[in-house]
């Protein structure tokens, strides 16, 4: 994979089904604990910016404190049709206890599937 | 005298010998019984497997009943075979009792088919009580269980299973689900919802052996794969039990053929119930049985009465959160059938209705089955849905068509497994004044068993009762679909401490964010801190402890109890506004400022510095008592509002509630500090106090109800007390007290809180102190984190200057 790999900071920072944030230059991503799979999106809901990482995780998906829009973790799109705007996704992993992000290989569900 | 002797001591012999009873017949009854327990409501044995029911609440006829009309109970004693010629029944020991009348009414056994290791150990049935007592000692968490059969009974056992704990699979021969009562695309979808519910479905799988040495340890298919299994629930249908009938030379095909009055082939002999056979046609279920049973009664006892014609089917999957209703025909291909179908799957509702001459004739329904009861009186009215033809599917709701209830007849049964008719609701409701769902269960025992009939049942109530009062239990969020009152009883009675432990077992194991903070608030308000917390299902403000606002930053409102503040306290809070560059700070609309738009990471700083306790201005909690000036300073105070009101303060705060909780406390009833528009209010009079709950001036505007009137102080504070924990327990999560006192009735509340026994009250005051002991200032978790990164901004290990977005 393409794009640098950054060591973001030990698994046990980010609490079971919890998100946290992280400033990455001037990306702000969230990271997400799904029981051990570690999943991140960027920070900002593209409704009205509000911040991801404090929402409450529903399955796979997560909830924006704000106005409740969902967001599925793994593919970044909107749980419901009718809210199509969607986020990036990062890959992400954990090595050796550290959580690790690809912030340059990260993608966006429907701009790949416009092109 | 005459003696009748009725061999099965199940619900359709005992069904029929209280019928006989009710023609006052010059019997000398006798039932012999094989199981020992009193006769029982067989249908709730999956309930009591579910542990939603003891098995004491399952007695149909207690030892009084038997005593009471003179009936020999011979329990425990199987008949092993009748003297026709001397018309004599002998038990096993070889005791003979003489007849006159015999009633046979065995029922049915389960069938356990021909697989080589079914006779291993761990591997059951489920038909009696006994065969439930045996599985609920097995059953325990992680237990790997296999339910042989998908229909009715086995889906049953393997919600029953599961909700103990056990690792259900249900293995099924057929290619869908309940394939008596549904077709295929019905089967899919309850597929999906046991599923949903952690229940694993394999099919078409036929079982080729239960592995294992001595004990259980698996199955193996004829597919060659296997699987293991610890325990082992058979539910593969049943055999009427005609043995009895059979060796006595009776006629006997599947069951002992009876003809339209339950007469067998010896004139003095009779059955009723699963063990019989009736033009070609055997039972499983209860109502055509207890329809035998009252003609069968009247033909015995020499009164006039109908023949048995047996009606169509209907039945009901009893498994809390999964609606599935089944009735008629449900065949399609039968000629001149129309079929109208709608679906959908992200309701996971499917109905399907078959017409035949633009009459209803049979229906599946799948997850919505609300209007089951409109279509039943359809199909038994035969009602000609020339005219509702765009409505079939979406039927108008509390419009009948067709056959209206008062055009029932009296005689119409409309509860068929307790053989409840229309004229026996009629007579509880004016003899005894019956007014809820509640009582006419209590009453007439209507809707008990398997609760088809309480949509009729409310109909009627409705119709009948001057006053009705509608019942209204609200389901939680369609993730777990319950009502609370079912939620808080299943989680104290299945002792579930965690979120997590309620959604895998009751829910879809995925929560969201209506329910997660429902079942925390369920589980903290119910264990008072014994449970597992799971901070993940809080929302965001009751993980930091304030309020989230538009651009992600925090406000910050500490307690000023009563409103009362003091120099060295402001002059605090001007520091702390300066030091962390606060951009607002506001007199808030109830009696305290507020410091607006605080960095999260600031916010232990900030608590530090203030010195203060949280106000839970974020929180469904005690938010604050407001409070005037009163006796002493006012000029017409009455009583001392401002002291009251702390006090009520100190007492309450940092404590949950269903909703957020404000109160106010005035000295006389110029009502400065709007007591009369809050969650609690104390309006002080001379010489006495009123406390008032349930009022409102937010979303809708509410005069609070006076709940009672006293004496002192501390009495007034008691009463407020009474109130608070009462709705701590009772209220639905996120109804305010005015929906709550609205809901309930401020005479019930009184009588349940102010005015009930002493006991009651000394509980309520109890509970309310072991929470409020365990209870603490938030903020404290400013210099004690809950998890190392609650409050901090985290820094990446490893920095990069810019990232090449792609
Ligand atoms: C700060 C404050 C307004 C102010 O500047 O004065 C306020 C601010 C908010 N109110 Fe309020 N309410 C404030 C007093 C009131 C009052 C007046 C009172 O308490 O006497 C009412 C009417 C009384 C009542 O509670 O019904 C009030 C009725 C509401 C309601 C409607 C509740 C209802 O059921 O009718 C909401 C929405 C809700 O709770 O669902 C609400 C919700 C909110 C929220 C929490 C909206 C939200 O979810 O973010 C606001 C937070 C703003 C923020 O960014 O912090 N606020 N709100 C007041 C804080 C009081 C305090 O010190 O704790
Ligand atoms: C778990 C479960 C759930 C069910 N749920 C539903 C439901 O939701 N709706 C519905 O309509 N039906 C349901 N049923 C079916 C319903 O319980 C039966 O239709 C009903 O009990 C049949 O009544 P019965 O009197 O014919 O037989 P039973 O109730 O079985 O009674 C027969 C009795 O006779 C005894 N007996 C047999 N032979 C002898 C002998 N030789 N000497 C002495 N005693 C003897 C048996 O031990 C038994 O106690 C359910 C059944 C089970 C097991
Ligand atoms: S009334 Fe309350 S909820 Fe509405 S904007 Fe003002 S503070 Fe926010
Ligand atoms: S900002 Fe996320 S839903 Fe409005």
């Amino acid at each position: 994979m393409k794009g640098r790999w950054i060591k973001i900071t030990e698994a046990e920072n980010i609490p079971l089904r919890e998100g946290r944030p992280v400033k990455l230059g001037e990306v702000e991503i969230a990271i997400f604990n799904l029981n051990g799979r570690f999943l991140t999106i960027e920070n900002a809901c593209p409704h009205k910016g509000g911040p991801l990482c404090d929402g409450i995780v529903t399955g796979s998906a997560v909830v924006c404190p704000l106005h409740g829009r969902h967001f599925d973790l793994e593919t970044g799109m909107p749980v419901r049709a009718s809210e199509p705007a969607c986020l990036t996704v990062f890959p992400t992993r954990v090595e050796n206890g550290i959580v690790m992000v690809n912030i340059e290989a990260g993608h966006r569900a429907m701009d790949s599937a416009a092109a | 005298m005459k003696k009748l002797v009725v061999v099965g001591n199940g619900m359709a012999g005992v069904a029929c010998v209280e019928h006989i009873l009710k023609h006052k017949p010059d019997f000398d009854i006798t039932i012999f019984g094989d199981e020992t327990h009193v006769n029982y409501n067989r249908i709730m044995l999956s309930l009591v497997l579910a542990g939603e029911k003891s098995a004491d609440e399952i007695v149909l006829n207690d030892i009084d009943w038997y005593r009471s009309h003179s009936i020999r109970a011979r329990l425990g004693v199987k008949v092993a075979r009748i003297d026709r010629a001397a018309r004599l029944v002998i038990d096993e020991e070889g005791e003979a009792a003489p007849y006159d009348r015999l009633i046979l009414a065995t029922g049915s056994s389960a069938f356990i088919p021909p697989i080589p290791g079914v006779d291993k150990k761990n591997v059951h049935v489920f038909r009696t009580l006994d065969d439930t007592r045996h599985l609920t000692a097995k059953a325990r968490k992680g237990l790997k269980v296999a339910v042989i059969g998908g229909g009715l009974l086995g889906l049953e056992a393997a919600r029953g299973l599961q909700v103990r704990g056990c690792d259900v699979t249900v293995v099924h021969l057929g290619s869908s689900l309940m394939d008596k009562q549904l077709d295929a695309t019905g089967g899919e979808y309850l597929k999906r919802r046991l599923e949903d519910l952690g229940i694993r479905v394999m099919l078409p799988k036929q079982t080729a052996a239960l592995t294992g040495n001595g004990k259980v340890e698996g199955l193996r298919f004829a597919s060659g794969d296997q699987i293991d299994a610890e325990l082992v629930v058979i539910a593969t249908g049943i055999r009427p039990n005609a043995e009895l009938a059979r060796d006595a030379g009776l006629h006997v095909n599947r069951g002992i053929v009876v003809n339209d009055f339950l007469e067998t082939s010896d004139p003095a002999i009779f059955a009723v119930g699963e063990c019989t056979e009736h033009r070609g046609q055997t039972f499983g279920l209860v109502a055509p049985l207890f329809d035998q049973a009252r003609v069968l009664a009247a033909k015995i006892t020499e009164q006039p009465g109908p023949a048995f014609a047996a009606p169509a089917p209907a039945a009901k999957l009893k498994i809390m959160g999964v609606d599935i209703y089944s009735a008629g025909v449900i065949d399609e291909s039968e000629p001149e059938t129309e079929v109208v179908r709608y679906e959908d799957p992200g309701l996971g509702a499917y109905k399907k209705l078959l017409l035949r001459n633009n009459r209803l004739i049979g229906m599946i329904l799948v997850g919505d089955i609300e209007d089951e009861h409109i279509y039943m009186d359809w199909m038994r009215s035969a009602a000609d849905l020339s005219g509702m033809r765009r409505q079939l599917l979406f039927p108008p709701r509390g419009v009948d068509t067709g056959l209206s209830i008062a055009e029932m007849p009296d005689s119409e049964t409309i509860c068929g497994c307790n053989g409840v008719r229309k004229g026996d609701i009629i007579q509880a409701i004016h003899r005894h004044g019956v007014t809820t769902l509640h009582q006419l269960k209590e009453r007439t025992r209507a809707s008990t068993s398997c609760g088809t009939c309480a949509g009729t049942c409310e109909k009627l109530l409705r119709a009948v009762a001057p006053d009705f009062q509608e019942e209204t239990a609200t389901t939680l969020c369609s993730c777990v679909p319950f009502s609370y009152e079912r939620l808080r009883e299943i989680v104290r009675g299945q002792k579930l401490k965690s979120v997590e432990e309620v959604l895998a077992v009751y829910g879809n194991r995925k929560g969201c964010e209506v329910c997660k903070p429902a079942l925390s608030y369920m589980l903290d308000m119910l264990w008072c801190g014994e449970h597992d917390e799971d901070r993940s299902a809080r929302f965001i403000n009751d993980r930091v402890h304030a309020n989230i606002q538009k651009d992600g930053t925090f406000s910050v409102v500490p307690r000023m109890r009563g409103g009362v503040t003091t120099p060295d306290e402001l002059r605090r809070i001007a520091d702390v506004a300066e030091k962390y560059n606060v951009p607002m700070v506001k007199v808030t609309g109830s009696q305290r400022l507020d410091l607006l738009g605080v960095k999260k990471s600031d916010l232990p700083a900030v608590w530090r510095d203030l010195g203060m306790a949280s106000g839970q201005a974020y929180t469904k909690g005690v938010r604050m008592v407001k409070t005037c000036v009163g006796s002493e300073f006012c000029r017409f105070g009455t009583q001392d509002s401002t002291s009251a009101g702390i006090e009520l303060e100190r007492r309450l705060e940092n404590l949950f509630t269903p909703h957020k909780f404000k109160m106010g406390v005035v000295g006389c009833p110029r009502n400065c500090a709007e007591a009369t528009v809050k969650d609690l209010g104390l309006i002080g009079q001379d010489g006495s106090w009123q406390v008032v709950v349930g009022g409102a001036a937010g979303k809708s505007v509410r005069k609070a109800d006076l709940l009672i009137t006293v004496e002192t102080t501390e009495q007034a504070l008691e009463a407020g007390e009474l109130f608070f924990q009462y709705y701590r327990e009772n209220g639905n999560y996120l109804e305010r007290s005015y929906d709550f006192v609205e809901r309930l009735g401020i005479e019930k509340i009184r009588k349940e809180t102010v005015y009930a026994p002493d006991e009651v009250k000394r509980g309520l005051l109890e509970r309310l102190a072991r929470s409020k002991a365990l209870s603490h200032d938030a903020w404290l978790e400013g210099a004690q984190p809950f998890t190392p990164t609650q409050f901090v901004q985290i820094q990446p290990m490893q920095t990069i200057e810019e990232p090449q977005l792609v």
